[in-house]
C-alpha cells in the first residue's frame, strides 16, 4: 500500500499566471457577450420603429413633406400616426434642433387627452389615473449638457442645466454626447417645479412604442437615480417631481381624486396602460374636470371674476355647423342661413356664445386670423396649457 | 476453456520490442476472441504456484485493467462486460483469485487481493457475491491458517471497503469486518505482517465504520487499538497506526475529544523522537485538525458564532504546547532542501503546519512565536536564523494587520538586510518572508501598506539585485515583485508610485528571464509570470511608452524560437515552453494595450506581425495546437476587430486542430472561447467558417471524451455565432436546437445534492440560455418565425430553472434576459404561451427587487419587451 501522500505546497506562492491569464480572458469574453446581447437588445426599438420607411418606399420624402407643409397634416393623419412611432434616430435628430425647425417639430408632438365622455370598457382594469398638475404643458429635452424646456406651440420656456441625463455640463457627467432624454412634463409655477407626466426617451433609449405601464415604471424607476428629483442647485437650476399614479379601481380613483397632492389640480388625466406614446390627441388618454377637481372648470374673465353665464367659442363651418376647436372638433349645434345672411358671418370666425338654461345664445365673434391669439378666456377648455 | 498463456505473458515484458509487440497482439487477438476464455486463463495463471513470478504478476495485471479503467466510459463499458459473462466461469475466476490470497509468493497474493476488490467493487453493490466476505473472514478466524494468507486477507479486506460503500453490506458484516481487521491490529497479535496489515486495512476501512464510530464502546476500542499501534515496536507499523489517526482527523474530528489528550502525548513524542516518516505523519495530524477547524470557521454564522457542526477549539487548547513543538521542529533543516524539489522534512511540514495554526487562531500565535523569532534570528549559526525567519514568514496570513503591521514595520528593515545573509538558505527564506510581507501587508488600494514612498526605493534596489542571486532565491525575490505590483493594481494615485521603476524592473525581469545557470526552466518561468503581473498592474496613461517599447522586444524573442535547434524531443518541449511564456507576455501587452483608445492603433500597427509569429508557433507543431498561442489569439482578434478577417484563411486550420483537442480540454476551451471572440469582431464575416466551426462544435458537444467544463462555452458559442450571422444560423437550427433541449432535459435531471453538479449545472443553464439569446436576437429581424416552434420548450425550461433553489444569480440573469429576447424576436406571437404561467411575473417581481443594478435593468427592459408583446395588436 503506498503512503498517505501528505506533501503540502512549501514556500511557493499560489499564482498560477496561465490560469490568471484564462480566467481574465474568459471574464473578457463574458464580458464583450453581454456588451454584444445587450446592444442587440438596445437596438431593438430602432429596427422596429424603421420597418416602415423600408416597407414603404413610395414614401421616401415623407419625413420632408411634413417639414415644408404642416398644414397637410391632417389629410395624412394615419402616416403620421405610423411616423410617430419614431424610433432613436429622427428623435435624437430632433434633441438637435434648433430656433424654428425645433419649434415647428416640438409643436406636434405632444400626446393630448380627448374629454371623458363617456366610461372605457375596462376601465378598472386597463387604466391608470392621476391628478394633473395645473401649469404649462410641456416637452423637456436634455442633450449636450442642457436642458430645455418648450411649450405645446414650440416656444422655449426654460434652458437651464438639470440633473437629467446630460443635462448639465458637469465634470461628473459620465454620459456620453449620444444620451438625452425628452420628457412630457407640467411646469408649475407656484413651486416651480416640473412635474413629469410622461416619458418619450431616456438615456437615449426612445420609449415611443413601449406601453404607458412599461414608461411609467422606466420613468418612476430612472427620474430618483438622476437626482433631479433633489432641490435646485448650482447645476440644476429645476426641481423634478413625478406625480402619483393610481390603477383605475374605486380607491384608486378615489385617491386621485380627494387626495391631498404638493401641486395645485387641474382635472383628473386618464391612461390607457397598454398604449404608445402617440402625438396630438388619442383616445387612450383621457381628461376630466369639475370643481372638485380642477379649478379650471369654469371659465374667469380677466379680473379672474366667474361671470354670470358661462361663455363657449364655437367655430363656424362651411355648412354652417357650429364646432369647438377640438382635434377633432365637436359639433355643438348649427346656425341657420338667414342669421348668417343677417350677421355677415363667414365659415371660419369664432363665435361666442353664452350658456344658459335654455341653450347657446350669440354673443359676439372675432374674425379668425392667421397667428391671431386669443385671449385666455376664449379658448376652448379642451386645449391644455 | 484456459489456454497455456505464460509464454505470452512473459514475452510480453521481453526488452525486445519485435518480440514484446508480437506477444501483446496475440494475448489482444485472445481476448478479442474469446474474453471469458481469456479472463479464466489469466486467472489460472495467476493462481498456479508453479508458474513464474512475473508472468503471474502480469496476468493479475491484465485480469484487473479488464475490470476497472480511469476514464468513466471506458469503466462502464468494463463493467457490463463482466456483469453478461457466464456465470460458471465468474465463479470459477473468483475461486481461482479467493485461492491466490493463500500462495506462499507475496505477489501472487497481493496482486489477487486487488483483483478481488474489483471483483468486489462491481458485484457487492449488485449482491452478485454475497458469500466473499464470509470466505475472507473465514481466513481469519481459523486458527490453523498460516499467518500469510491473513495478510493477504486483511489487505483484501481494506481493499474491498474502499471500493464499496458500507451501505453495500448489512451492518452485521461490517461489524465482523471491522472486528477481523481491529483484532489482527491487537497487541496480542504476534506476526508483525499480519499487524501490520491489519493497521493499514484499517486505514482503508475508516470510511466503513462510520456506525462503529457512533457508538462510544465501540469506538473507545478502535481508538484505543490505533493509539497502541502507535507506540509499536516496528516503524512501519506505527507509521500505518498515525495515518489512520490523520484520516480520523478529518473524517471523525466531531468525536475526538475525549481521544485528545492521549493523541497530543502521542504525537508529541513522536515528532520530538521517533523516525522522520513517523514524525511527519504526527505533524500532519496537526495540520487536518487546522484544514477541519479552518472549514467549520469558514461556515461559522457570524453573529452567533454558531456553526452546523460543534467546533472543538484543538488548536486553541494545544496552543502553549503545540507552537513550541512545532517551532522546535523548525531548526531541523536538510542541508540541500532548497535546492531539491523532492525533498519534505520535518522543518518543512513543521512550518507548514504553523502556518495553518496562524491561520486558524489568528493574533493568539503571535506572542507564542515572537519570543523564538527575536532570539534566534540573528545567531551565528545559519539553521537558527533560517528557523527565525521562517516562523516569522509563516504567521504572516491569519493575524490581524492591526497585530502585524507593527511588527513587521519594525523588522522589514532587518529582513532587507538579511537579503545579503552569507547563507542562501537564509536568503531563500527572507526572500520568500518579503514576499509574503508584500502579498498580505501591501494594499494600498485599501489604504494599508508597509510599502511607503519613503522605502519603495531600497526594497526594490535589493530586490532587483536579489534576481541575480542563486536561481532558487531569485524564483522568490519574482514572487516579492510580484506581489508589489499587484497591490498596486487598481491603487490610485498610488500606483504612479512604482512608474519611475518600471524600466528597471522590467529590465531586471527580462535579464533574469534569460539567465542560463538554471537546471530548469522555473526562474525563468518566474521571471515572466512577473513581467506579465508588471505589466498588467501598471498605469497605462504614465507607463504606456515603456509597454509600448516591450512589444518588440517580446516579439523579436519569440521570432527566435522558431529558430532555436530541434534535435530532441527534450529540446522541443523546451521551445514549448519558451514559446508559452513569450505568448503569455505578448497577450497580456496586447491586452493591456488594446484597453485604451490612445494605445490601442500600436496594436494594429503591429498586429500583422504579431499574427505571422503565432501562426510560426502553431507550425512548431504537427499535431497539436500551442494553448497560449490560442490564448493570445482571442486577445488579438478582441483587439484587432474587423481586421481579423484577413488572418483567418491561414488561421482557420489551427481553430481546427484546437476544437478537436479533446485531449488537452483546456486547449479545446479556449479555442471555443477565441470563436466568440472572432464572431464579435468579424460579425456575418465570419459565415464562410461557420459550416466547419459548427460540424467541430456540435461533434464536441456529442463526444463522451471531450471533458464536460467545455460543453458550456460551446452553447454560449452558439449564441455568439448565431448573433453575428443573424438570419444565416438557420441551417443549423435543426442541430443545434435540439443539442439545446437535450441538454437542458440533461439540467432537470441533475443531482442536486452534489455540489460540484450543482455548480456546473448552473453554468450549463447560463449557457443554454445564452445560446437562445444569442439565436432570438439574431433571428428577430426577418427570421424571428423559425424559433415560434420551439418557444414552448423554452419557455418551459426558463420555469424550471426559475423554480429551481439552486439557482445562481448568473443564471437568474441569463433567464430573464432570454425571456425577453423571446418577447422581443416573438412579439405578440408569445400572449397565448404566455397567459397561463404566473411564473415569470414572479421571477420579474424577484429582480426587480434585487439589489443588482445590471439584473435590475434587465427585468425592468424584459418586462417592457413582454408589455410591448402584450400591447401589440394582433
Amino acid at each position: 500500500m503506498a503512503s498517505h501522500d501528505i506533501r503540502r505546497p512549501f514556500k511557493r506562492p499560489a499564482i498560477s499566471d496561465q490560469q490568471r491569464r484564462r480566467d481574465i480572458s474568459l471574464q473578457r469574453q463574458a464580458q464583450n457577450r453581454r456588451d454584444a446581447q445587450h446592444q442587440a437588445r438596445c437596438l431593438a426599438s430602432t429596427i422596429l420603429s424603421l420597418q416602415p420607411a423600408q416597407y414603404e418606399p413610395a414614401e421616401p420624402d415623407h419625413q420632408l413633406q411634413l417639414e415644408l407643409e404642416p398644414e397637410l397634416q391632417s389629410e395624412i393623419e394615419s402616416d403620421v400616426q405610423r411616423q410617430d412611432l419614431r424610433g432613436i434616430d429622427d428623435v435624437r435628430q430632433a434633441s438637435r434642433l434648433k430656433g424654428a425647425e425645433a419649434r415647428r417639430w416640438f409643436a406636434k408632438q405632444l400626446m393630448l387627452p380627448e374629454w371623458m365622455i363617456d366610461v372605457p370598457e375596462r376601465l378598472n382594469t386597463d387604466w391608470y389615473v392621476f391628478a394633473r398638475p395645473a401649469g404649462k404643458r410641456c416637452f423637456v429635452v436634455s442633450s449636450n449638457g442642457t436642458t430645455i424646456s418648450r411649450l405645446r406651440n414650440g416656444s422655449m420656456l426654460h434652458r437651464f442645466p438639470s440633473a437629467l441625463p446630460n443635462g448639465a455640463r458637469t465634470s461628473n457627467n459620465s454620459n456620453s454626447g449620444q444620451s438625452y432624454c425628452i420628457l412630457d412634463c407640467i411646469f408649475h409655477e407656484p413651486d416651480q417645479t416640473y412635474y413629469v407626466i410622461d416619458v418619450v426617451c431616456w438615456a437615449g433609449m426612445s420609449l415611443y412604442e413601449c406601453t404607458t405601464e412599461f414608461r411609467f415604471f422606466w420613468l418612476n424607476s430612472k427620474l430618483v437615480e438622476t437626482g433631479a428629483c433633489n432641490a435646485p442647485s448650482t447645476y440644476h437650476k429645476f426641481r423634478f417631481s413625478t406625480v402619483p399614479i393610481y390603477n383605475c379601481d374605486h380607491e384608486g380613483l378615489n385617491v386621485a381624486y380627494t387626495g391631498p397632492v404638493p401641486y395645485v389640480k387641474d382635472g383628473l388625466l386618464f391612461c390607457n396602460k397598454h398604449a404608445h406614446y402617440q402625438s396630438g390627441n388619442t383616445p387612450l388618454m383621457l381628461v376630466w374636470k369639475d370643481e372638485n377637481c380642477s379649478q379650471y372648470v369654469i371659465d374667469t374673465d380677466g379680473k379672474g371674476q366667474v361671470p354670470n353665464q358661462q361663455q363657449v367659442v364655437l367655430e363656424l363651418l362651411f355648412d354652417g355647423k357650429l364646432a369647438t376647436s377640438d382635434d377633432p372638433p365637436v359639433i355643438f349645434g348649427c346656425l341657420s342661413g338667414d342669421f348668417i345672411k343677417k350677421t355677415g358671418l363667414q365659415a371660419g370666425n369664432l363665435l361666442r356664445f353664452a350658456i344658459s338654461e335654455g341653450g347657446l345664445s350669440f354673443v359676439g365673434w372675432k374674425i379668425r386670423e392667421s397667428g391671431f391669439a386669443l385671449p385666455r378666456q376664449t379658448q376652448p377648455c379642451s386645449t391644455f396649457c | 476453456m484456459a489456454l497455456e498463456i505464460t509464454q505470452y505473458l512473459l514475452a510480453a515484458q521481453s526488452p525486445d520490442a519485435k518480440i514484446r509487440t508480437e506477444a501483446e497482439s496475440a494475448l489482444g487477438q485472445f481476448r478479442d476472441q474469446n474474453l471469458p476464455g481469456f479472463l479464466l486463463s489469466l486467472s489460472f495463471e495467476l493462481s498456479n504456484d508453479g508458474k513464474p513470478t512475473e508472468s503471474r504478476r502480469l496476468a493479475g495485471i491484465v485480469l484487473k485493467n479488464s475490470l476497472d479503467a480511469k476514464d468513466a466510459a471506458r469503466k462502464e463499458h468494463l463493467l457490463q462486460q463482466w456483469v453478461s459473462m457466464d456465470i460458471s466461469i465468474k465463479s470459477q475466476i473468483k475461486s481461482l483469485l479467493l485461492n491466490t490470497l493463500g500462495s506462499s509468493v507475496s505477489e501472487a497474493s497481493h496482486t489477487a487481493s486487488q483483483v478481488i476488490a474489483k471483483i468486489a467493487s462491481i458485484e457487492i453493490p449488485r449482491k452478485e457475491w454475497p458469500e466473499l466476505i464470509g470466505s475472507l473472514l473465514a481466513n481469519m478466524t481459523q486458527s490453523d491458517r498460516p499467518a500469510s494468507l491473513k495478510q493477504a486477507t486483511l489487505e483484501t479486506l481494506g481493499y474491498v471497503c474502499e471500493e464499496i460503500s458500507h451501505h453495500d453490506l448489512v451492518q452485521d458484516e461490517v461489524n465482523a469486518i471491522l472486528t477481523a481487521v481491529v483484532q489482527g491490529m491487537n497487541v496480542t497479535e504476534q506476526n508483525h505482517d499480519v499487524r501490520l496489515a491489519a493497521t493499514r486495512a484499517l486505514y482503508n476501512a475508516l470510511d466503513f465504520a462510520q456506525t462503529n464510530f457512533e457508538n462510544e464502546m465501540e469506538r473507545n476500542y478502535i481508538m484505543k487499538v490505533i493509539c497502541d499501534a502507535a507506540l509499536a515496536k516496528e516503524t512501519e507499523i506505527r507509521q500505518a497506526a498515525f495515518e489512520c489517526l490523520v484520516s480520523i482527523a478529518s473524517t471523525y474530528y466531531e468525536v475526538l475529544e475525549p481521544y485528545m489528550q492521549r493523541i497530543f502525548e502521542l504525537t508529541s513524542n513522536a515528532v520530538k523522537g521517533d523516525e522522520e516518516a513517523v514524525a511527519l505523519q504526527a505533524v500532519e495530524f496537526w495540520s487536518s485538525i487546522c484544514d477541519e477547524e479552518m472549514e467549520l470557521q469558514d461556515y461559522e454564522v457570524p453573529e452567533s458564532g454558531d456553526s452546523s457542526a460543534p467546533h472543538s477549539r484543538f488548536i486553541e487548547k494545544a496552543l502553549p504546547t503545540l507552537v513550541p513543538m512545532l517551532l522546535e521542529t523548525l531548526l531541523k533543516q536538510d542541508e540541500d532542501q532548497d535546492q531539491d524539489d523532492g525533498t519534505w522534512n520535518l522543518a518543512m511540514a513543521g512550518g507548514t503546519c504553523l502556518g495553518l495554526v496562524a491561520r486558524t487562531v489568528g493574533d493568539a500565535v503571535v506572542p507564542l512565536v515572537m519570543p523564538f523569532v527575536e532570539a534566534n534570528i540573528s545567531k551565528t549559526d545559519w539553521r537558527s536564523r533560517e528557523a527565525a525567519t521562517y516562523a516569522f514568514g509563516s504567521i504572516l496570513e491569519g493575524p490581524s494587520t492591526e497585530k502585524l503591521s507593527p511588527m513587521v514595520n519594525a523588522g522589514l528593515d532587518f529582513l532587507l538586510n538579511a537579503m545579503k545573509d552569507v547563507n542562501s538558505h537564509v536568503k531563500d527564506t527572507t526572500a520568500w518572508t518579503l514576499s509574503r510581507i508584500f502579498e498580505l501587508l501591501h494594499s494600498p488600494a485599501t489604504g494599508f501598506s508597509v510599502i511607503t514612498p519613503a522605502n519603495l526605493q531600497r526594497i526594490l534596489g535589493i530586490l532587483l539585485e536579489g534576481t541575480k542571486d542563486a536561481p532558487h532565491v531569485a524564483e522568490k525575490v519574482c514572487g516579492a515583485i510580484y506581489y508589489i505590483a499587484q497591490g498596486y493594481e487598481d491603487a490610485g494615485t498610488s500606483s504612479s508610485l512604482l512608474t519611475p521603476f518600471l524600466r528597471d524592473i522590467i529590465t531586471n525581469l527580462i535579464a533574469t528571464a534569460d539567465r542560463t545557470d538554471c537546471s530548469d526552466s522555473k526562474l525563468r518561468s518566474s521571471a515572466f509570470e512577473t513581467l506579465n503581473e508588471v505589466v498588467r498592474c501598471s498605469n497605462l496613461a504614465e507607463t504606456s511608452q515603456i509597454i509600448i517599447e516591450l512589444l518588440p522586444v517580446m516579439m523579436s524573442k519569440l521570432e527566435q524560437t522558431s529558430k532555436l535547434q530541434i534535435v530532441s524531443s527534450d529540446d522541443r518541449e523546451k521551445q514549448g515552453d519558451l514559446q508559452a511564456s513569450l505568448c503569455g507576455v505578448l497577450q497580456v501587452i496586447i491586452q493591456k494595450l488594446s484597453s485604451a483608445d490612445e494605445t490601442k492603433p500600436i496594436i494594429l500597427q503591429v498586429a500583422d506581425q504579431i499574427m505571422v509569429l503565432f501562426l510560426n508557433v502553431f507550425a512548431c507543431r504537427s499535431s497539436t495546437v500551442h494553448e497560449e498561442a490560442m490564448l493570445a489569439i482571442g486577445a488579438l482578434a478582441y483587439a484587432t476587430g474587423p481586421e481579423f478577417g484577413k488572418y483567418m484563411q491561414e488561421f482557420y486550420k489551427y481553430l481546427e486542430m484546437g476544437l478537436q483537442n479533446f485531449e488537452e480540454y483546456q486547449v479545446c476551451a479556449i479555442s471555443v472561447g477565441v470563436v466568440g471572440d472572432i464572431c464579435r469582431s468579424l460579425d456575418d464575416k465570419v459565415l464562410p467558417y461557420c459550416d466547419g466551426i459548427m460540424t467541430l462544435l456540435l461533434k464536441d458537444l456529442s463526444s463522451g471524451e471531450l471533458h464536460r467544463s467545455v460543453k458550456p462555452p460551446i452553447f454560449s458559442c452558439f449564441g455568439d455565432i448565431a448573433l453575428a450571422i443573424g438570419e444565416h444560423f438557420e441551417k443549423y437550427i435543426s442541430y443545434a436546437l435540439p443539442m439545446m433541449q437535450s441538454a437542458s432535459e440533461v439540467c432537470a435531471q441533475m443531482d442536486d445534492n452534489d455540489e460540484e453538479m450543482v455548480d456546473y449545472g448552473n453554468q450549463l443553464r447560463r449557457s443554454i440560455f445564452e445560446a437562445y439569446s444569442g439565436i432570438l436576437q439574431g433571428f428577430k429581424n426577418s427570421k424571428a418565425d423559425l424559433m415560434l416552434p420551439h418557444a414552448p420548450h423554452l419557455l418551459q425550461f426558463i420555469e424550471l430553472v426559475a423554480k429551481d433553489r439552486h439557482r445562481d444569480e448568473s443564471v437568474t440573469k441569463a433567464a430573464v434576459a432570454v425571456l425577453g429576447d423571446l418577447a422581443d424576436a416573438l412579439g405578440s406571437n408569445i400572449k397565448t404561451m404566455f397567459k397561463d404561467r404566473a411564473f415569470f411575473t414572479e421571477l420579474l417581481g424577484e429582480c426587480l427587487q434585487s439589489d443588482d443594478e445590471q439584473l435590475k435593468e434587465t427585468a425592468t427592459w424584459t418586462q417592457g419587451m413582454i408589455g410591448r408583446a402584450f400591447s401589440v395588436c394582433g
